[in-house]
C-alpha cells in the first residue's frame, strides 16, 4: 500500500524528516508515536501534498505510484485520507456541503455521475449515528465552533463517508473524552478491512487498546528509529523516550 | 506569496455575456441639450408635466459638477458624447405580445438567461425586460391584472397611470438630488412601473433584466416601485452588457416606496461588463437608489450581488420615516482585475423605534479595490431607533485593497448603533483543507466565499441565491489557483 524510502523533507528551509523509511502493507494498521516536535504532522502532511512541505530527497509508492507526482487534491480522489490534527474552520459552508463536495470531487474522478442528494443524506445520517453525533452538526458551518472532541468526531465522520484506501489519521485521539475515545475508535474498526490501510499518529497507547496495531513505529527526529509489534506502544508508555533518543544519537 | 503567484497563473475564461445583438436602432445622435431632452419626452408621448420636469432636471443637472468623492479613479466622462436615446427600430411602437418581439432580441435573451417565454425555466417570474433604452416584452401581466398590481415599462406607466407617475415620481429621489440623479431624470428613457394596492401580496417575484447593446450609449433606467397600505412585493433586477471596449454609463435611479405596514424587498444580480484584466472597457455603473418607508411599521429591504462594472457608485439607502419601520441593507461586492467598486448604504432614522441593518461583504482580488461607504444617521426624533452594522472583507492576494469608511451621525442619545467590522484573507488552512479532500482549489475558492457571503445569499428568493453563487464563481474565476 504505502511505501516511504529515505525521505527527507523541510518546512521553510528547515529539515524536520531526515531519511524516513516506513512500509504499510495493504491491510495492516501501523501506529507511529514520538515525542513532541520529532515530526509526525509533518510527515502526515507531506503524504497529503500540503504546500510548502518541500521533499528535498527519498521517494513514497502509494498502491504502486509515485504519490510525490500527484496534486493534493488527487491524493484525497485516489484514495488517501488525512485525518487533520487540528482540524480547520470554515465558516459559512455547511458541514454536510463540504462532504458532499468530497464524495462528488472522488466520483467525478472516477467518471461516475453526482451523488444521490438522498442516498446521501441517509448514508451521513447512518455514519453519524455510528459516531454519536447530533445531527444538527450537519447544517452548521465545518467545524465552526466545534468543540475540540467534535472537531475530531467529525473527521472520523468524513473518513467514513469517504472511505479511504490508506487514512494517516494524526492524534485523532487527543481531545477525546473516554467515552468519545470508545466511540472513534469503533468508527475506525469498522473500516478495517483486508484491501484498507491506516497509519495512526498517537501518544497513548490506551487507542491502541481499541484500535489494535499491527505494527507501532517510534519517530525521534525525523526518522524512524525502532519498529516493534504493539508491546512496544506498552513499552513506551513505562520507559519514555529517552532512552531510545539517547540510543538514537 | 503563494496566493499572488497562483492568482496571477490563473486570470483565465472571460466575461461570458459579452456578446453583440445586431439589430438596426433608432439611436437620437450624441450630445445632451434641451432640444434632446424634448425629443425624448415626445419619442415617449409624455404629458406636459413629464416634459417639464425632466427640463427642470436637464437646466439644474447643468449647474452641476460630477462628484470625484468615491474611492475610485476614472478618466473625465465626455458627456456630449453620448447618445441618450436608443431603441431597437421594430419595437419604436412598443411591442404587444411577445410574439411581436424581434427573434434576435429573443435569442440574446435566451443567451442571458433570462425567462423571457412564460414556460421558460425560471417559470413563475415575470419579467420586464429593459434592452437599451425600451421594455420589450413584459410577461404574466394576467394574473398580475388580476391580483390589482400593476407592473409595465416606465413608459407605459406614464400614459395609463400620470396621476401615479406625477404623485410619486421624485418624491424619494428628487432631480436635484446629485449629479446622476439629474441627468437620469433629464434623460431617463425607460425602466419599470410597480405599483402594488393596499393589503396585496404581490402573487409572483417581479424581475426586470436591463441589458446594454448598442455602442456609445448610455442606459439611464428609472424604476419606481409602490406598495401601499399592508402589501407587498419581492423585486429582483439583474444587468448585463456587451463586452466593448470602451466605457459605458449606466446612471439608473430606482425610487421605492413603502406605505404603513407595506414590505418591499429589492434584490440586485448586477453582472455588467466589467472591462478587460488591464481595465479597458466596462460599465460605470453610477446609480442612485433610494427607499422611503413612508409609514409605520414600513419594511424596506436591499440586497445586492454586484460582480461587474469597471466602476460601480451606488449606495441604495432608506429613509426610515415611519414609526416602527425596518431597513435593510444586505450586500456582496466583489471586484477582481481592475475592478473599482464604491458601494454601501445610508439608513436615515426619522420616525421612533426605527430599525436598520447593514450586512456588507466585500470580496477583493485581482488588483480591484472594493470601498464600504456607509451612513448611519439618527435624526433628533428617532427615539429608541438601533442600527447594527457589519463589514466583512476578503482579499484574495495581495494587490487588491479593501476600503471602509462607516459614517455615523447621532442625535438622539436613545438611539443605539453597533458596528463590526473584520478583514481576512482566504487562509491557506482552509484550502488545504478542501484539498485534501479532493475538491479542487476552484472548487475550494467558490466554497469558502459562498460561505464567507452566506448571510447575504440567504436572503435572496431561492433561485437567484444559486444564480449568484455562480455568478460569484465566474467573476472570481482565477483568482486562486
Ligand atoms: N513552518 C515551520 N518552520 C520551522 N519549523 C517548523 C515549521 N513547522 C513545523 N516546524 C517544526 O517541525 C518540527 C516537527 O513538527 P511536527 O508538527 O511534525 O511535530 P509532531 O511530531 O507532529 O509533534 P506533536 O506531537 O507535538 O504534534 C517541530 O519542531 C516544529 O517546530
Ligand atoms: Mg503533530
Amino acid at each position: 500500500m504505502l511505501k516511504i524510502h529515505n525521505l527527507h523533507a523541510t518546512v521553510d528551509g528547515k529539515e524536520i524528516l531526515k531519511g524516513l523509511d516506513l512500509e504499510v502493507p495493504t491491510g495492516e494498521v501501523h501506529a507511529v508515536m514520538g515525542p513532541n516536535g520529532s515530526g509526525k504532522s509533518t510527515l502526515a502532511y507531506v503524504l497529503a501534498g500540503r504546500p510548502g512541505y518541500l521533499v528535498t530527497a527519498g521517494t513514497i509508492t502509494y498502491e504502486g505510484r509515485d504519490l510525490l507526482a500527484l496534486s493534493p487534491e488527487d491524493r484525497a480522489r485516489a484514495g488517501v485520507f488525512l485525518g487533520f490534527q487540528y482540524p480547520v474552520e470554515i465558516p459559512g459552508v455547511n458541514n454536510v456541503y463540504l462532504l458532499k463536495a468530497a464524495v462528488n470531487a472522488v466520483r467525478k474522478q472516477r467518471g461516475e455521475p453526482e451523488v444521490d442528494a438522498f442516498e446521501f443524506l441517509s448514508l451521513v445520517r447512518e455514519k453519524m449515528r455510528l459516531m454519536r453525533m447530533d445531527e444538527s452538526m450537519l447544517a452548521r458551518g465545518v467545524n465552526e465552533g466545534f468543540s475540540g472532541g467534535e472537531k475530531k468526531r467529525n473527521e472520523i465522520l468524513q473518513m467514513l463517508v469517504l472511505e479511504p484506501h490508506l487514512a494517516v489519521l494524526d492524534e485523532t485521539d487527543s481531545g477525546l473524552d473516554i467515552d468519545a475515545l470508545k466511540i472513534v475508535a469503533q468508527g475506525v474498526n469498522t473500516l478495517r478491512a483486508p484491501e484498507r490501510s491506516l497509519v495512526l499518529v498517537t501518544h497513548y497507547q490506551r487507542l491502541l487498546e481499541h484500535i489494535v496495531p499491527d505494527r507501532v513505529h517510534v519517530l525521534v527526529n525525523g526518522r524512524i528509529v525502532r519498529s516493534g509489534d504493539r508491546s512496544l506502544a506498552v513499552q513506551l508508555e513505562q520507559r519514555g523516550y529517552d532512552w531510545l533518543i539517547s540510543e538514537a544519537a | 506569496m503563494k496566493e499572488a503567484t497562483q492568482l496571477e497563473d490563473m486570470l483565465a475564461r472571460g466575461y461570458q455575456h459579452g456578446f453583440i445583438t445586431e439589430i438596426d436602432a433608432d439611436t437620437v445622435p450624441p450630445g445632451l441639450d434641451e432640444d434632446v431632452v424634448r425629443l425624448i419626452s415626445r419619442k415617449k408621448r409624455e404629458p406636459a408635466f413629464l416634459t417639464a420636469w425632466r427640463l427642470k432636471a436637464l437646466r439644474h443637472w447643468l449647474t452641476m459638477r460630477e462628484p470625484h468623492w468615491p474611492h475610485a479613479h476614472y478618466p473625465p466622462i465626455d458627456y456630449q458624447a453620448i447618445s441618450y436615446y436608443s431603441a431597437p427600430k421594430r419595437n419604436a411602437e412598443g411591442p404587444k405580445s411577445l410574439a411581436e418581439v424581434d427573434p434576435k432580441l429573443l435569442a440574446t435573451y435566451e443567451k442571458l438567461g433570462v425567462p423571457l417565454h412564460e414556460r421558460a425555466r425560471l417559470a413563475g417570474v415575470a419579467v420586464d425586460a429593459v434592452f437599451d433604452s425600451v421594455s420589450v416584452a413584459t410577461t404574466f401581466k394576467q394574473r398580475l391584472q388580476e391580483a390589482g398590481v400593476i407592473f409595465c415599462p416606465f413608459s407605459e406607466a406614464v400614459t395609463t397611470h400620470p396621476e401615479l407617475i406625477e404623485r410619486y415620481l421624485g418624491s424619494v429621489v428628487p432631480y436635484s438630488d446629485n449629479f446622476f440623479a439629474a441627468l437620469n431624470s433629464a434623460v431617463f428613457s425607460d425602466g419599470s412601473f410597480v405599483y402594488v394596492p393596499q393589503g396585496v401580496r404581490c402573487p409572483m417575484e417581479l424581475s426586470t433584466y436591463f441589458r446594454i447593446n448598442a455602442a456609445k450609449t448610455g442606459q439611464f433606467e428609472r424604476t419606481l416601485i409602490i406598495a401601499a397600505e399592508g402589501a407587498t412585493v419581492s423585486y429582483l433586477e439583474g444587468c448585463s452588457a456587451p463586452q466593448r471596449d470602451e466605457n459605458q454609463l449606466h446612471a439608473a435611479v430606482v425610487e421605492l416606496i413603502a406605505l404603513d405596514e407595506a414590505y418591499i424587498k429589492y434584490s440586485t444580480v448586477q453582472n455588467w461588463y466589467p472591462g478587460d484584466e488591464h481595465g479597458r472597457g466596462g460599465i460605470y455603473n453610477f446609480v442612485t437608489k433610494r427607499g422611503e418607508c413612508r409609514g409605520r411599521n414600513a419594511h424596506i429591504s436591499w440586497t445586492q450581488v454586484e460582480t461587474g462594472s469597471a466602476i460601480t457608485w451606488k449606495y441604495p439607502s432608506c429613509v426610515l420615516r415611519g414609526d416602527g419601520s425596518v431597513g435593510e441593507f444586505y450586500s456582496v461586492a466583489t471586484v477582481n482585475n481592475r475592478q473599482q467598486a464604491d458601494t454601501g448604504t445610508k439608513m436615515i432614522h426619522i420616525g421612533r423605534d426605527t430599525r436598520s441593518t447593514i450586512i456588507s461583504k466585500g470580496i477583493s482580488a485581482g488588483h480591484g479595490q472594493n470601498t464600504y461607504r456607509g451612513l448611519v444617521k439618527m435624526l433628533p426624533s428617532a427615539h429608541g431607533a438601533r442600527n447594527f452594522t457589519q463589514c466583512d472583507s476578503l482579499l484574495m492576494g495581495g494587490q487588491c485593497g479593501a476600503h471602509t469608511f462607516p459614517y455615523v451621525e447621532v442625535k438622539n442619545p436613545t438611539a443605539t448603533v453597533e458596528h463590526e467590522a473584520s478583514t481576512s484573507k482566504i487562509s491557506e488552512d482552509e484550502l488545504f483543507y478542501c484539498l485534501a479532500r479532493g475538491i479542487s482549489s476552484e472548487d475550494a475558492v467558490n466554497l469558502i466565499v459562498s460561505g464567507f457571503c452566506k448571510s447575504v445569499f440567504k436572503e435572496l428568493p431561492m433561485e437567484f441565491a444559486v444564480e449568484a453563487q455562480k455568478l460569484l464563481a465566474v467573476s472570481l474565476e482565477g483568482a486562486v489557483g
